[in-house]
């Protein structure tokens, strides 16, 4: 009887099939992705927001969603609390205190915009099992395509910022989020929030210019005068106007979180106020696929693995098996 | 080790309508009628899903336990035919059957829990399927396995109706379904583990890591054994059928084996990463790390000495402890360590429960109709009134 032997070969190669996995990650790991030349976003800056919430009305209109009542039901308020399947973008506040001061962190107050930041390497898109979340290649838009979606949530579940929703009111539910007004630039439009801002709080553009945009702000002097641009700041669509430099955060929120998301945000309160956890630089996408790849690429650790197991199972496969003589095992010995 | 030659499968027989297979039946009959409403009024009409804690016990409870419970059937044909353990053999057709259900109704149940389940075919079809997703691993590889399970399987049918052709070809390419048949369990079950390393910071530490596959499918091969042994008393014990001691006393040092393998790789990875340390803090996330942590360690002191292994009791106990403490890892790692951010919360609702119950009800009343009827379980010597020890 060789079994132990054989158990201990198996044990070996499968020993060996995983070093060998674990050795090579090089080959197959991957970074995290790069922004595309040509990305689109929006720079939100906490300190010019009043909060109006033209942008929340905005954003109802162009994506003609309906009303979403999730306050208890004898407050004669329609307000939505958060994002959800039917709100893809709401302005929230910090409050500290008797909340006079704006942008203060001791007994002040300051808003925050909360929608999708259409991250550079998005969780919700490597999560997808059926390409229905997508990151468009040139605009670096996350895109949702409901026709493909099979509603499993794990984009939900999986994204670090809570973004993408699930409608669970509906017996065909289908995930809600930002996409930027993607489908309003054919007409030469942008996001509508940004459209409607009236202090530029909300800034379109290019990803590069917002970056740049937030770099300077962040290198003025507090109590100094400056211009806000407003509208889509690529374009220049809309006049700026001058105003008094806040004393920001040195922090771009959105620059290097989970590998950067293309829209990025200026306050004069620390983030973690706003409930923003810390993230690391590398994003949680490329940690999963070059596991997946490690794993699984070229197909070649299972084709392997089959192979040694079916020659073992082959070799091992007991007689009574076969339907000829279904009723003894291949071993000798009596009972 | 003494008895190697093994006496056929054969159907226990046996009346179908008892008291087990009635509560199966009005456990089934609820689950089918929460499911109505939940297709009439979507998921929120009768789960306690929220968007902070998106996936409920429908997915952790049916398929990703669900799964691992249905290892039995890939662990011990790992036995008997890769590492050549022929004496395991009458406890294939067994294990086979609860994990053909376990597989077959994890598949199913995905379907309900799907929002938009009329495009699950999506996830397998070329220019939908996204091979870059864990999801999509575990879906292709949990489809394909269900399909190799039920051609394993097929011989008992293929036995029982007499069809001799069919069996003998099956019977011929055997040896390629059951590499299959460890290779893909091998695939799935580390992934559903892989599943959560998306999930980044959003996991507690104490699960949080890049060794989760091989944790989820170490776990997953030694919760197999467990099942088997748990499985091999009940159906002694409902039956009244001698216990296959022969087999069992030496499997479950098989299985306390593999238990060694997974603390070792467990523990070691928490103290490399240095996450050990979040296991002292007062947390609800550090309590419910020690109480699944005792579940992995108890197996080792209930079945500890070649005695306590000759006690069917102890086989019984060590196995359904083991069984508790795959449940806490993946109840742990999928729910109670997982915090999306603040003001969420999850607990299922009963309508979600008696779903859950009603899928395991099917596979116990499956389990029972089908080795009464079918040549699966080893044939008894004896009458059947041989009560067990």
């Amino acid at each position: 009887m060789n079994s132990r032997r054989d158990f201990l070969k198996c044990a070996l190669a499968g020993g060996a099939a995983v070093a060998g996995a674990a050795a090579s990650p090089a080959a197959q790991a991957r970074g995290n992705a790069d922004v595309s030349p040509d990305a689109v976003g929006l720079l939100f800056d906490s300190t010019l927001c009043i909060g109006c919430k033209a942008c929340v009305a905005a954003c109802k209109t162009a994506n003609d969603l309906p009303l979403d009542i999730n306050t208890s039901p004898d407050w004669p308020w329609d307000v939505p609390l958060d994002t959800t399947a039917r709100t893809f973008n709401v302005i929230k506040v910090y409050r500290d205190g008797k909340a006079t001061l704006k942008d203060a962190e001791q007994g002040g107050y300051a808003f925050m915009k909360s929608s999708c930041l259409h991250c550079v390497d998005p969780s919700c898109v490597s999560a997808c099992p059926v390409s229905a979340m997508k990151k468009d290649p040139v605009t670096g838009i996350v895109g949702y395509d409901k026709d493909a979606c099979i509603g499993c949530r794990y984009c939900v579940a999986a994204c670090p910022f809570g973004i993408p929703k699930y409608d669970y009111d509906s017996p065909t539910g289908a995930i809600g989020k930002c996409e930027l007004c993607r489908h309003r630039m054919q007409d030469g439009h942008y996001a509508a929030c940004a459209e409607v801002c009236p202090t530029g709080a909300t800034l379109f553009g290019k990803v590069s210019d917002l970056r740049a945009e937030a770099q300077r702000r962040l290198a003025l002097k507090a109590g100094d005068t400056t211009t806000f641009p407003r509208g889509n700041l690529s374009a220049g669509d809309q006049p700026a106007w001058e105003g008094v430099v806040p004393a920001y955060v040195q922090h771009v929120y959105g620059e290097k979180e989970v590998g950067g998301t293309q829209m990025i945000k200026l306050a004069a309160v620390p983030f973690d106020k706003f409930g923003h956890k810390p993230l690391p630089e590398r994003s949680f996408s490329s940690k999963s696929e070059t596991l997946q790849h490690t794993l699984y690429g070229g197909l070649a650790l299972p084709v392997v693995a089959l192979g040694v197991m079916t020659f073992l199972a082959k070799r091992n496969m007991p007689k009574d098996d076969e339907p000829q003589a279904p009723h003894t095992d291949q071993q000798e010995g009596g009972r | 080790m003494s008895a190697h030659v093994h006496v056929a499968p054969a159907p226990v027989g046996g009346r179908l309508l008892n008291a087990v297979s009635f509560v199966c039946g009005v456990l089934i009959l609820s689950a089918f009628a929460v499911l109505a409403l939940r297709f009439w009024g979507g998921l929120g009409a009768v789960t306690n899903l929220n968007d902070g804690y998106p996936w409920g016990i429908w997915v952790v409870g049916d398929v990703v336990i669900g799964s691992a419970f249905a290892c039995g059937g890939f662990s011990v044909a790992m036995l008997v035919y890769i590492f050549n353990r022929g004496e395991y053999h009458p406890l294939v057709r067994p294990a086979l059957l609860a994990s053909l259900f376990g597989y077959s109704l994890a598949g199913a149940g995905v379907i309900f829990d799907l929002g938009r389940y009329w495009n699950f075919w999506h996830i397998l079809w070329p220019g939908y399927a996204s091979p870059n997703s864990v999801m999509f691993e575990v879906a292709a590889c949990i489809s394909l396995y269900i399909l190799v399970m039920w051609l394993e399987f097929s011989p008992t049918f293929f036995e029982k109706f007499g069809w001799s052709n069919a069996q003998r070809k099956v019977g011929r390419a055997m040896f390629f379904l059951v590499g299959l048949g460890t290779v893909l369990p091998m695939m799935h079950q580390s992934s559903l583990g892989s599943m959560l390393i998306v999930f980044g910071t959003q996991l507690h530490p104490l699960w949080q890591t890049m060794a989760l596959p091989a944790i989820y499918l170490i776990s997953a091969i030694t919760i197999g054994y467990a099942v088997v042994l748990f499985e091999s008393c009940v159906a002694a014990a409902g039956y009244r059928r001698s216990i296959e001691m022969h087999l069992l006393t030496p499997l479950s040092k098989v299985m306390l084996g593999m238990l060694g393998l997974y603390l070792a790789i467990r523990f070691g990875d928490l103290v490399v990463r240095g996450a050990i340390a979040t296991a002292f803090e007062p947390t609800l996330q550090a309590f419910m790390f020690w109480l699944e942590s005792i579940a992995f360690v108890l197996p080792l002191w209930i079945l500890g000495t070649p005695a306590k292994r000759a006690n069917p009791a102890n086989l019984f106990t060590g196995g359904a402890v083991l069984m508790i403490a795959g449940i806490l890892l993946r109840v742990n790692s999928y729910l109670v360590g997982y915090q999306t951010g603040d003001g969420w919360s999850y607990f299922p609702s009963i309508p979600e429960m008696l779903v859950t119950f009603g899928m395991f009800a099917i596979e116990v009343l499956a389990y029972i109709v089908i080795t009464r009827r079918f040549p699966v379980l080893p044939r008894e010597d004896h009458a059947p009134a041989g009560q067990a020890a």
